[in-house]
């Protein structure tokens, strides 16, 4: 097979020099129509990326809670159990559906989806409306389920019996297990117009092989998306069953096992840590590429990797489980099969550098997040491999070693590919360019601030403790207290973040249809900065 | 006359109850007092494992740094890697980029490679997992029940010996013990003897978790989870429950008396009589305390 035939980076843009972009044939919409009852991906997508925005910093905010919470022992900023239990529930919920998943898939898969694969718009361009307001609704439900009463205190992962109703008697579950629903319907809409975007609406010429590592990335994500949403679905739909009209699918006492539950949720929960990190993994793809000036190396091993991740993603559900009673065979298998994982994620790794490697590596911000991506996710991947360990788990199960694990590879894995993201293509999106000093302070900030939080988390776990305690023993207070340090110079970098949208929203300078130059190759970069309203008017044509 | 016998009877009587408490202090010594010797509890600054109080967290230890050194090598190489790259191929560095995307050979050693060192781990490893999941031929067993929140210590070989376990609250701390560890009743164990716990709960999921002895399992209502040790050393031992249960989630830890074989079965006589044959309600010591001390603790 010829490689270089098949450069998926080698298309050829439309020429836009003779048609009037915009509006002709439309009339303008007003405020309402085109926010409120928008059809067009880009609008959406600019909706979902102000919904993670939002999200983000309302998670945010509660995340500096709980670190002002643990900064010292036998501190009574959160004056309850109870309250504890609904922040922390609320901050990963709303990471999770609120911020990571609108931003990458919502918002930049909208974005540039369609513009990657020389598409006018989304399939369908209705439903993907729908499935933005899904979304927003269910923002609105989960706040309820924080705010109200005593709020959601089962932790995200739900588990019963602690959230049936004898336990968690107040009607904000209730709102909490129905924002689930509303984002999960939501992703499902999502991930059918992504799926039948992709699948058939490629321009000419733009073969499955040639098609830019963000559309593969987004692909692979909604077809997890399709398979892993229907299995939360129901075990949501189980659980309010449980709690208002009396089944007892996860209750002992009446013949159910709250065991099933468990297999239900990380069914999907599995699944969905690599639906946040896929398209993360797209996004690097394309800044690392571009800023070394390279087209990425190994573009098949790249797709093939980013298939096989999500295929066994969905086969290790149970190591979440390896202390809730599984047999000794389930605990090789589950440990074995997840160790598999490894490899194709080392082949994307080692695949990013080699596209560097020889390259002409300009560091502009884009760059400066994805090369901390690459660095940082490599090293959340590699307390991954140590808790796939089910001897090694029994000791770091739920204690802060897990948690350093999971925001080495979302706060500081996700996040950071969130951020390459925008810098890489908030001129596309807005028509100005970002403030390349204060993108870099924005960097070093969070970069510094992220680490400070979570490495010496890996300490405290290792020390022994747990997850999800307001208050403890006196010996961690030292780790927990730089921890504390470092989350609220991360929680100072957002206000850099927020200076620096700012500035360019208030910025009057324009960019160029390619404002990165020779590495920047896909089919956002042939048309106009911002991109029109509508993209293509003719199709375009790949060679 | 009669004032002298008067004084005499009050000498008599005071020698008697000096001698019956003298008495009662050699007699009686706390058979828990050997495992104040050696306290195996988290320390300030801490950035590894407790010191392995049991054969298996010794083999946790042992496999954590086996696999955390293999780790440590992949993080450097990538590290170093990078930082090569970024040297080297920087736009002042190197301005012409190369266009090469392909190279069979390498893409071949790096999907080999981490496999090989895959393999190497896991070998290893699960032996690991056998070695935890064997609790065949205990010397006892304990059934360990998590309540909303405390925990329930049942000694099935000993009958009718069953009580309750409470955080000692911040407010009543006596000195020497440990706030957010201490317990009002200790699970007591024998040292060298293997130990198997039946673990369950009575309402909600909890987590039975003694990190310095490598213990760690889901109480799971309406089934019973088994794991087990071996206290190799005389010592106090803490744990904490480490699964979501409610709003005191973080006040019911575990305290481990761990004694000899002989202060053992003294303690066994010491908690029958105790908390099984001199009371008419045979578990006087499991009724819970006051609700306003715990109205304290959630705070």
């Amino acid at each position: 097979m010829s490689f270089t035939a098949h450069d998926p980076h080698e298309v050829i843009a439309p020429d836009h020099a003779h048609d009037a972009h915009g509006d002709h044939g439309h009339a303008k919409p007003g405020f309402v129509r085109r926010w409120l009852m928008s059809t067009n991906h880009k609008d959406i997508g600019t909706l979902y990326i102000t919904m993670a925005v939002i999200g983000g910093s309302v998670g945010g905010i509660l995340s500096m809670i709980m670190r002002a919470q643990l900064m010292y022992p036998h501190n009574h900023i959160v004056t309850n159990g109870s309250e504890w239990n609904s922040i922390i529930t609320a901050h990963g919920l709303l990471m999770i559906f609120w911020m990571v998943m609108p931003a990458l898939i919502g918002g930049m898969g909208n974005w540039f989806v369609p513009m990657m694969i020389g598409a006018p718009d989304m399939a369908f361009p209705r439903l993907n409306n729908m499935s933005f307001w899904f979304l927003a609704a269910g923002f609105v439900f989960i706040m309820l389920g924080l705010s109200i009463g005593e709020g959601t205190g089962a932790g995200w992962t739900l588990y019963p019996p602690l959230d049936n109703i004898q336990y968690s008697p107040g009607i904000a579950t209730d709102f909490s297990l129905f924002s689930l629903h509303l984002a999960g319907i939501s992703s499902l809409l999502g991930a059918i117009n992504f799926i039948a975007t992709i699948l058939n609406m490629r321009a000419p010429g733009m073969t499955m092989f040639k098609m830019p590592l963000f559309c593969w990335s987004i692909l692979v994500t909604a077809f997890l998306l399709l398979l892993a949403i229907p299995v939360l679905a129901g075990a949501v739909t189980m659980l309010i069953m449980d709690r208002n009209f009396g089944t007892s699918f996860f209750e002992p006492s009446g013949g159910g096992d709250p065991v099933l539950f468990q297999h239900l949720f990380w069914f999907f929960g599995h699944p969905e840590v690599y639906i946040m990190i896929l398209p993360a993994f797209g996004v690097i793809s394309h800044v690392v590429s571009t800023f070394s000036k390279k087209p990425v190396f190994g573009y098949l091993g790249m797709v093939y990797a980013m298939v096989t991740i999500g295929f066994v993603g969905f086969i290790v559900w149970a190591h979440h489980m390896f202390v809730s009673g599984i047999s000794d065979d389930s605990r090789v298998y589950f440990e074995v099969a997840t160790l598999v994982i490894a490899v194709p994620t080392g082949v994307k790794v080692f695949s990013w550098i080699a596209t560097m490697w020889g390259g002409s590596i300009e560091f502009k911000t884009p760059m400066l997040w994805a090369i901390g991506f690459i660095f940082l996710f490599v090293i959340g991947g590699a307390t991954g491999v140590v808790l796939a360990q089910a001897g090694l788990d029994q000791e770091l199960h739920n204690d802060y070693f897990l948690i350093a694990h999971f925001h080495y590879v979302l706060s500081l894995g996700a996040v950071f590919a969130i951020f390459a993201g925008f810098y890489y293509w908030i001129g596309k999106m807005s028509g100005h360019p970002y403030p390349e000093f204060w993108g870099k302070v924005h960097f070093w900030t969070t970069f510094i601030g992220v680490n400070l939080t979570f490495f010496p988390q890996h300490f405290l776990g290792l020390a022994g403790m747990p997850r999800r305690y307001p208050d403890y023993p006196d010996a961690f207070a030292g780790w927990n207290f730089v921890s504390s340090c470092g989350a609220f110079l991360s929680g100072a970098s957002t206000a850099v973040f927020f200076y620096i949208l700012y500035r360019i929203f208030s910025s009057k300078e324009t960019l160029p249809a390619n404002y990165w130059g020779e590495g920047a190759t896909t089919l956002e970069w042939a048309v106009p900065s911002p991109a029109p309203h509508h993209t293509f008017e003719d199709v375009p044509v790949i060679r | 006359m009669k004032r002298a016998f008067g004084w005499l009877f009050c000498a008599v009587l005071l020698t008697v109850a000096a001698g019956h408490l003298a008495f009662a202090q050699t007699t009686a010594p706390d058979p828990l007092a050997v495992a104040d010797s050696y306290v195996n509890a988290p320390h300030p600054w801490q950035w590894w494992f407790p010191v392995a109080g049991s054969p298996m967290q010794a083999q946790i230890d042992w496999l954590m740094k086996y696999v955390l050194w293999i780790m440590a090598g992949v993080v450097g190489f990538v590290g170093l890697l990078m930082a090569y790259v970024i040297v080297k191929f920087n736009h002042k560095a190197n301005k012409v980029p190369s266009h090469l995307t392909h190279n069979t050979l390498i893409e071949v050693i790096w999907l080999v490679v981490p496999t090989l060192l895959l393999a190497v781990i896991i070998g290893p490893s699960l032996s690991l997992i056998w070695y935890e999941g064997d609790d065949s031929n205990p010397y006892m067993t304990v059934t360990v029940t998590g309540h909303q929140w405390y925990w329930e210590y049942n000694y099935q070989s000993v009958p009718g010996l069953d009580y309750t376990s409470y955080m000692v609250p911040d407010n009543e701390l006596q000195p020497g013990q440990i706030r957010r560890l201490s317990v009002d009743h200790p699970l007591v164990l024998p040292v060298g003897k293997k130990i198997k716990f039946d673990i369950t709960s009575s309402d909600v999921l909890h987590g039975f978790y003694l990190p310095s002895l490598g213990v760690q399992k889901y109480a799971i209502p309406g089934s019973i989870q088994n794991s087990w040790t071996l206290i190799t050393k005389p010592g106090t031992y803490y744990g904490e429950c480490n699964q979501i249960c409610g709003l005191n989630h973080d006040a019911m830890p575990i305290e481990i008396k761990a004694v000899p074989m002989a202060e053992y079965l003294a303690w066994i006589k010491v908690a029958q009589q105790n908390y099984v044959e001199n009371s008419l309600a045979p578990n006087l010591i499991s009724s819970p305390p006051p609700v306003g001390q715990f109205a304290e603790l959630a705070k």
